[in-house]
């Protein structure tokens, strides 16, 4: 075990993939020469060569086609967008085309690929540089969606997803590279998609969460434990397809969830995992679930109106006590 | 119900160029005009360093000539749009230091009410239709601005401003294609400094020579140096005219530079520009280049220089005093214009409820 960013550990999950097949390859914009907008792929260039870490011009709609194509005939390409933002451009080939390919060819080909890049609010970057995507590209049958929110699972997850012979995309968050944790070194670990992990445990709430949002969970429950309140924290990683028994298995224990979310609120990921619960543990519930998430508006540049509307540890506090009916 | 409004003011905030002003009083509002958004920007990196402003900041520095060369030609009742590096256009199109900077901290008397930022500067009353941050993203809107000019039948302009970078996006295509098909009385304007972030343009850019691709559009191209203000009003005024009267766009290409890193967290040079690069460029300092002209044709002494650049410094300082003084947003506005509606939600009931 080594302890490292969740930049590093993304970087040293390309790597060892980019080592283990040469039919591996890293495009995107700013990717190679300028070692990656946000200096994941540092150094890539240099070990792989320009034909494996390649610069595109500010084209999202093309170069992801360039992957699809790519992976229709063999390779295994990794589409690296320099935010989820700017991947809107580029929807009607992740959608329309790596999402589906696999089933209007019946199974003729494949789409062994990755789109990943950082997703979410950072601080102050305002509507357009802001917003969390899960729930859009969950929604979509044909893709795997994983949301790592610690450096090991980043690692493991993005090989994983490398590996994995259909489309995957790999939401990071751009608060979360320089955020540090363990990682296992050894090159064989990966870390299977679709398994959730209880990355605490207590016996009073549930709480059911992913991404960058593990940590504001996990700091809301070191606070609730000093009130005596203990919870589970279930990080999904995976939110399509997502592990409901992990879900059912802690709320068949502690009665009561809080689902967490960076992304707004209407048809969120939030709202997929309160049917689940409703439908697996209803007779196991003490009280209605509640939903933490983003407020239902564009992000706000203003410092005070950004704090406002980001999901943080005290409104997760605060639902944990509503569903346990605690008051302050 | 086509409104005419051939007598309009040309553009408030160069003052002196308007027509029928002397020559020299058209030097000296240039002059004026990019001391004001240098001063500002400096401050504004100086506010940034400190915190005072968050999130992206794009400076304009070393492009100032073609802000205030390109907006000295238009009406009050013609539009401008741009992508996010926009302080300067705003300030030359007439938003006030205050306005622009109380934005860029945040506050509520800032021409977005501290919700846009930086990249989201807004002003309807000077048809200033933002600050945008997605690459491309604009070209395809500010062809829909002529679109509604052609429909209402008035004879205004949109400008639209855009980095070397964006010509390689679909939307500057299909932009360009509509505009020249529909006969749409809008200026596309490539500001070419030849970097997109850290990607020289001979990285991201098959042909080199982007005003060619006018071609593509049956559209008129050209190339200018944007560093002479004289020479960008020049071409702009044929390019605005072009549209004003024979309803076409115009493809305008300006080689500029960007003298300092694509945003705040990016330095001037070093990985992807050599300093020697930069240095040489930054001899062709648009403000120095105005000002031997004017020094040379007597229309300017040092000592009138130094006077203008001490009003250029203390404005930005009004700038500053003024923003940092402003309140933020009241809670209430986190609701607020969501849609046109009135308030989505009550702040209040949210806050209370600990959503
Ligand atoms: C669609 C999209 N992709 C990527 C980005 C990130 N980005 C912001 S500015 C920029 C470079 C643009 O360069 P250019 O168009 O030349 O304008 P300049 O910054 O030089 O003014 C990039 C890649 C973005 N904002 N939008
Ligand atoms: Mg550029």
């Amino acid at each position: 075990m080594t302890v490292m960013t969740y930049r590093d550990a993304l970087n040293q999950a390309l790597r060892e993939e980019l080592k283990r097949d040469d039919s591996v390859f890293l495009m995107g914009e700013e990717v190679a020469e300028y070692d990656g907008a946000y200096k994941v792929s540092r150094g890539l260039l240099d070990e792989f060569g320009p034909k494996r870490i390649v610069d595109t011009p500010i084209t999202e709609l093309g170069f992801a086609g360039v992957g699809v194509g790519a992976a229709m005939v063999g390779l295994r390409p990794i589409i690296e967008f320099m935010t989820w933002n700017f991947a809107l451009l580029a929807l009607d080939q992740v959608v329309n085309a790596a999402a589906k390919m696999s089933y209007m060819s019946n199974g003729q080909f494949p789409m062994p690929m990755v789109f990943r890049g950082p997703n979410g609010a950072a601080l102050q970057l305002g509507a357009q540089h802001s917003q969390a995507w899960e729930s859009w590209l969950a929604h979509i049958p044909g893709l795997k969606v994983v949301t790592p929110g610690t450096p090991a699972d980043a690692k493991g997850l993005l090989k994983a997803a490398i590996r994995d012979n259909n489309p995957v995309i790999v939401l990071e968050g751009e608060m979360l590279y320089n955020t540090k944790g363990e990682v296992d070194e050894n090159p064989d670990l990966i870390v299977p998609i679709g398994k959730a992990e209880l990355k605490r445990e207590g016996d009073h709430c549930t709480i059911v969460t992913f991404g960058k949002m593990v940590l504001v969970a996990l700091q809301a429950a070191d606070q609730l434990a000093k009130q005596g309140v203990n919870v589970d924290v279930v990080d999904l990683r995976t939110v399509r397809p997502m592990d409901v028994d992990a879900i059912a298995n802690s709320v068949a224990k502690t009665n009561r969830a809080v689902v967490v979310e960076e992304g707004w609120e209407v048809c969120g990921i939030g709202a997929q995992v309160v049917d689940y619960i409703q439908r697996e543990c209803f007779d196991d519930l003490d009280a209605p679930v509640v939903r933490v998430h983003q407020a239902d508006v564009p992000m706000p540049y203003a410092k005070n109106l950004e704090k406002l509307a980001k999901p943080d540890a005290a409104k997760v506090i605060a639902a944990v006590k509503r569903v346990m009916y605690l008051g302050d | 119900m086509a409104k005419k409004n051939t007598s309009s003011p040309a553009s408030p905030a160069v003052q002196g160029a308007a027509a029928g002003s002397s020559a020299r009083d058209t030097a000296v509002g240039y002059m004026h005009s990019m001391l004001l958004q240098r001063r500002f920007e400096e401050k504004a990196a100086e506010a940034y360093a400190i915190g005072k402003i968050g999130g992206f900041c794009h400076l304009y520095i070393g492009q100032e000539a073609v802000s205030t060369g390109t907006l000295s030609v238009l009406r009050s009742d013609d539009y401008v749009i741009t992508a996010y590096r926009d302080h300067g256009l705003a300030l030359v199109r007439g938003m006030t230091p205050r306005t622009v900077m109380a934005e860029l901290f945040g506050r509520a008397a800032g021409c977005s009410g501290g919700k846009g930022g930086s990249m989201h500067l807004f002003d309807r009353k000077l048809n200033f239709l933002g600050g945008h941050g997605i690459v491309g993203g604009h070209l395809p809107i500010a062809t829909g601005v002529g679109f509604a000019i052609s429909y209402r039948g008035g004879d205004q302009v949109c400008v639209c401003f855009f980095g070397e970078a964006a010509v390689n996006i679909g939307a500057f295509h299909e932009a360009l294609n509509m505009a020249s098909l529909w006969n749409l009385p809008v200026v596309f304007i490539i500001e070419n400094n030849r970097y997109g972030m850290g990607t020289a343009i001979g990285r991201s850019t098959a042909q080199q020579d982007v005003v060619k691709r006018a071609a593509a559009y049956a559209m008129i191209g050209t190339s200018i140096d944007g560093q002479d203000v004289y020479g960008v009003h020049d071409e702009m005024a044929a390019a605005v005219e072009r549209a004003r009267k024979e309803h076409r766009p115009t493809l305008v290409e300006v080689r500029t530079t960007r003298f300092m890193g694509h945003s705040m967290s990016d330095a001037a040079s070093g990985t992807y520009r050599s300093k020697q690069e930069l240095d040489e460029s930054m001899q062709r300092d648009p403000i120095q280049l105005l000002k031997k002209k004017m020094l040379a044709d007597g229309s300017l002494t040092e000592e009138h220089f130094a006077k203008l650049d001490e009003e250029a410094k203390v404005a930005a300082q009004d700038a500053w005093d003024f923003a940092d003084a402003a309140p933020e947003p009241a809670p209430e506005e986190l609701f607020a214009h969501v849609l046109s509606d009135g308030p989505t939600a009550d702040t209040a009931g949210y806050v209370e409820a600990g959503r």
